[in-house]
This record gives C-alpha cells, structure tokens and sequence, in this order.
C-alpha cells in the first residue's frame, strides 16, 4: 500500500469522485443467454431454407419442369440415403475434406510469409502485390488443365490448383491486416522498447490479427472451390473418390437426383467448415476486441 | 506483496540519487524539418529540471507534437541535441492507443515485459500500478469495456510501468470531457508527487497548462520557437476555475493571440 501515501481527506474525495465517473461512463452489458442467442441465430435460416423446399416441391408438382430434369426434393433425399447406404457419400467426403485440409494447410504456409512479405517490404509489395490482386480474380479452375499437362492425373494436380486458389485469398488478407494497423500503435511499441523481433510478435502481428482471420476465412472458401472445380474435371481410377468426382458420376449417368444430392453435399459440407471453424475464429478474435456488434 | 512493493520504491529512489547530475531534459538548438520542407521547430532551446511539470503551450503548427517525439527519440533532429536524465522517457498520446487484444492488466504487463521484467514481477507492479490510477478492479476488462477516461488512467499505468524518470504527454486529455478531464488533472498532480515525476505536457489549452504546469512555455507556430516563459507560483492544490489560474490564463492568451495574429499578416 506505500505506493498509495497518505489516503486521507482530499484523496480520499477524489478516489470516490473517480469511483462515480467510472460507473456512470462504463454502462452494463446485459449479456443475452446463450441458449436464446442461438436459437435467435438459428430460426431464420430454418425458415428460409424451409420456404426454398416448399417452392422446390411446387414447382416440381406443377410440372412446369420435365420431372427428369428436376427431381423433387423427397427424390434426392433418397439419392443422398443411397448414397450414404452404399459409403460412397461418406469416402467422398472424407477424401475431399482431407485434400481440402491438407491443401488449405500447405496455402497457409506459404501465404503467410509471403503476405507478411509483402506487406512489409516495399520493393517486394510494388513488384508482386498486383500480380497477387490478380490472381486473387483468375478463377483457379483455369490452372486445371495446366496443371494436367505437367502433372498428369495424379494428386499434384488437385493440391496444385487448390494452392493456385488459396494463396491469393489468405496472402492478401495477410497484407490488409497489416495494412489496417494504426501507425500510433508502432509508435507505442516503440516508446514501450518494441524493437525488430519483439515488434512484430506484441505489436504488429496481433495488430493484424483480424485481417488476417478474414483472409483464412476467405482462403478456405477459394480452397474447397478450388478443389471441386479440379475433382469435377480430373477423374481417374487412381484419384480415388471425392465429392466432385461423385457429383461428376451422377451425371454421366444422367442421374439428376445424384446430381443435386452432390450439389447438397457440396454446399453442406462448405457450410460446415465455414460455421465450426471459421465463423467463430474470427468471432473469438473480433469479439475480444470491441469489433463485434451485440446483436449478431 | 508489500516487501515488493516496498522493494521496487526503493530502487526508484536509488536511481533518482545516483543519476542527479543536472536538468532532466536538455534540449539545446533544436532544429527539425521534414524532407526539404520548411522548419517545423527551430533553435528550440529549453531545460526541465528534474521534478518540475513543464507545459508546453501553443496553437497548430507550433510543432509541439514534433518536440516531444524528438525528446522521445522517436525521430532524429535536423540539427541540435536532446539529453533526457535516465535514458529513455515514457510517452503518452492524446489517444490512450492501448492494445484491443489485450486486457488493462496486460496492455500495463506488456510493458514491463519489454523492458525484460520477470513474470512474478511483471504481476505485481501491474496490480501496484493499477491501483495508483485506482483501476485495480478493472484489471480484467478489455479495453473497449472501458470509459474513455479510464482508457488514459490504464494508458498511464502503461507509461509509469517503464519506471523513466520523464513523462512526456502530448495533449493526453484533450479527446476527454470536461468532467473527466477535471479529474484527471486532479489525479496526475497526485501521481507525479507521489512517483517524484518530472513531466513535459504538450497541450493547446491554456488553461490547462496553468492548471498543471509549474512552468509554462509559449512557442509560436511555422516555425515552433520558444515566445516566453511563464512561471506559475500558484500553489498546489489548484482549481481550474479559480482566480489565480484565471489571471494568469488571461495574460498567456493574450500574448498567444498576438502570436497568432502575426501569421494572419502573410498568409
């Protein structure tokens, strides 16, 4: 306590003054429980999907559409069973999330210090940053038939394009984050003793840590893309199965249900990924700082 | 807890004992421009003796703001010399620039832990320093969880964790509302006694500068030189509104006014 001296009189007013001021200017959070948040998240979504099926099956009933080219919603339902029956659905995903993870993980490697690269040495940042933008708009299935030239068939092919596509994404998210970065906080790092090494680890990198996220984000979403668009047009025996591939089946066995249950499958997956992984990374880091509205 | 803090209170005092051997900052013909541009501050010549509270005054332009990051050695001058007693000084912005990812406690840790301080250590000179700006509770809060003016208080924590002899504040309450700023300047007389601080403060108010300072110092602005000295032989504790601050608030303005007045001429 010596730090505190003498605590009598008018120290004392001022400690309770202060005490006053800091509640009146920091107002209560009133947290939303957690059970109702979730259903508050949950139920629009349900509703909306619900609807789609609805019109789905009316326009199916109406027979507006010959019922080959669109099957109803209870006929890929039952393609999906049987694709599940068989364990074909499941082999497939498994492949395809695997190659998807695996190529998401070796994007990020390279990315990452190529993003901090070019976000922080000029000559490099004004010599391939826009070829980086550029790249971020070719669409990755353009390397496919590149890819099957030099690498033939083979799993170098798929990984090749799914880095094609991921790199950009998670690079440029690298480079914007450190972008986003106040000046003042260098400043600060630098008064506090931050210098070279320690800068970049308690300054710079959790500084652009949110741009960062956004960009993994984004890199996943190219990455499953990606990798649909090579396993949709490279097929062979030695590929093994993935979900692009199945959905290919489907279709040259004119089997629309098949078809729509890989779209589903596709989608679902996708969906997955980016709600259990992604969506609350990025919520945990925005939420720690301040950035997240409350409502969402 | 207390033999630390005890601990700590004495190697302070220690270092004040050892280092005393003239001003606490010297500033000695000051020249700085940017590039090819024109002076920004020039033949700035100035010393603050240790514990006194320096007020820097003037309107925009007057590069204060260039002056206390060259006393910080944030920037190089272009010519001249800046000594700062014990090193290093610690500086504070009119935004508090605390780090959003981290919580109070750990944006006045971090701090320490630049300056290679043990993690016990680190632990209990932050909860010493929090409760001198009376945040202790507030230790495990974010910082968007915080009032503005409890923002500057941690801010301060901050700059009293790299235990310099100097404190440089460039206009820390200005962004504040007049409540809290009240407080605060109430609250930064009490902590530069107790810590023995010497201060440079950097503000456009002049009011404040009186409030505050036990000096204050005029520049005028393009280039930022030094006008006029002023001291303030107003005893502590001061009030904002009282008469001696006033009336002495009104000459500085007006010798302020007439400085500005100067630039209207050819412009």
């Amino acid at each position: 306590m010596s730090v505190l001296g003498d605590r009598s009189g008018p120290t004392d007013d001022l400690a309770e003054l202060e005490a006053g001021l800091d509640a009146l200017e920091t107002r209560g959070q009133q947290e939303e429980s957690r059970a109702r948040k979730w259903w508050g998240a949950t139920w629009p979504p349900i509703i909306f999907l619900s609807l789609l099926v609805l019109i789905w099956q009316l326009v199916h009933d109406a027979g507006v559409v010959d019922p080959v080219r669109l099957p109803s919603p209870r006929e890929t339902l039952d393609a999906i069973r049987e694709q599940l029956r068989t364990g074909d659905l499941q082999e497939a995903s498994w492949n395809s999330i695997r190659r998807g993870a695996l190529g998401f993980a070796a994007s990020l490697v390279i990315a990452t210090p190529l993003g901090l690269l070019i976000g922080r040495v000029r000559p490099v940042r004004r010599a391939v940053g826009p070829i980086l933008s550029g790249l971020q708009s070719l669409p990755s299935v353009a390397w496919v038939p590149a890819a099957i030239l030099w690498f033939g068939l083979s799993d170098a092919t798929i990984y090749f394009v799914v880095l094609m596509g991921a790199v950009p994404s998670i690079a440029n998210g690298m480079v914007s984050g450190l972008d986003q970065v106040p000046p003042l906080f260098l400043r600060v790092g630098r008064v506090l003793g931050a210098r070279g090494l320690a800068s970049a680890r308690h300054v710079l990198l959790p500084a652009a840590l949110p741009g960062y996220v956004g960009g993994l984000r984004q890199g996943w979403a190219f990455s499953w893309r990606s990798l649909m668009a090579a396993e949709l047009i490279a097929r062979s025996p030695e590929l093994g199965l993935g979900v692009g591939q199945l959905l290919d089946l489907s279709r040259q066995n004119l089997d629309t249900a098949g078809v729509f249950a890989g779209i589903i499958s596709i989608l679902v997956i996708g969906i997955a990924v980016e709600l259990f992984v992604f969506a609350p990374l990025e919520r945990r880091v925005l939420r720690r700082r301040g950035l997240l509205a409350a409502s969402v | 807890m207390t033999l630390l803090q005890d601990g700590l209170t004495q190697r302070r005092d220690a270092d004040v004992q050892v280092v005393h051997t003239g001003p606490a900052v010297a500033v000695r013909g000051l020249t700085k421009r940017f590039g090819t541009g024109p002076n920004v501050l020039e033949d700035v010549t100035l010393e603050v003796s240790e514990g006194e509270f320096l007020c820097l005054l003037g309107a925009s332009g007057c590069g204060k703001s260039t002056l206390l990051g060259l006393i910080a050695d944030l920037d190089q001058p272009t010519s001249g010399s800046v000594e700062v007693l014990g090193g290093k000084p610690s500086l504070m912005f009119q935004e508090p620039a605390l780090f959003p990812w981290l919580t109070a406690r750990e944006n006045v840790e971090l701090a320490l832990r630049l300056r290679g301080a043990s993690k016990a250590e680190r632990r209990g000179r932050a909860t010493e320093l929090l409760e001198l700006v009376r945040l202790r509770e507030a230790g495990d809060k974010r910082v968007h969880e915080l009032s503005g003016g409890m923002r500057q208080r941690v801010a301060m924590a901050r700059a009293l964790a790299q235990d310099s002899h100097v404190l440089l504040m460039d206009e820390p309450f200005a962004a504040l509302d007049a409540i809290t700023r009240d407080v605060l300047h109430e609250e930064l007389v009490r902590i530069r006694e107790l810590q023995k601080l010497t201060v440079v403060f950097v503000t456009h108010n002049v009011r404040e500068a009186v409030r505050l300072g036990d000096r204050v110092v005029l520049l005028s602005s393009r280039p930022g030189r030094i006008v006029q000295e002023y001291p303030v032989e107003i005893g502590q504790p001061r009030r904002i509104e009282s008469p001696e601050v006033a009336s002495l608030s009104v000459t500085i303005t007006d010798d302020l006014r007439a400085e500005i007045r100067r630039h209207g001429g050819h412009s």
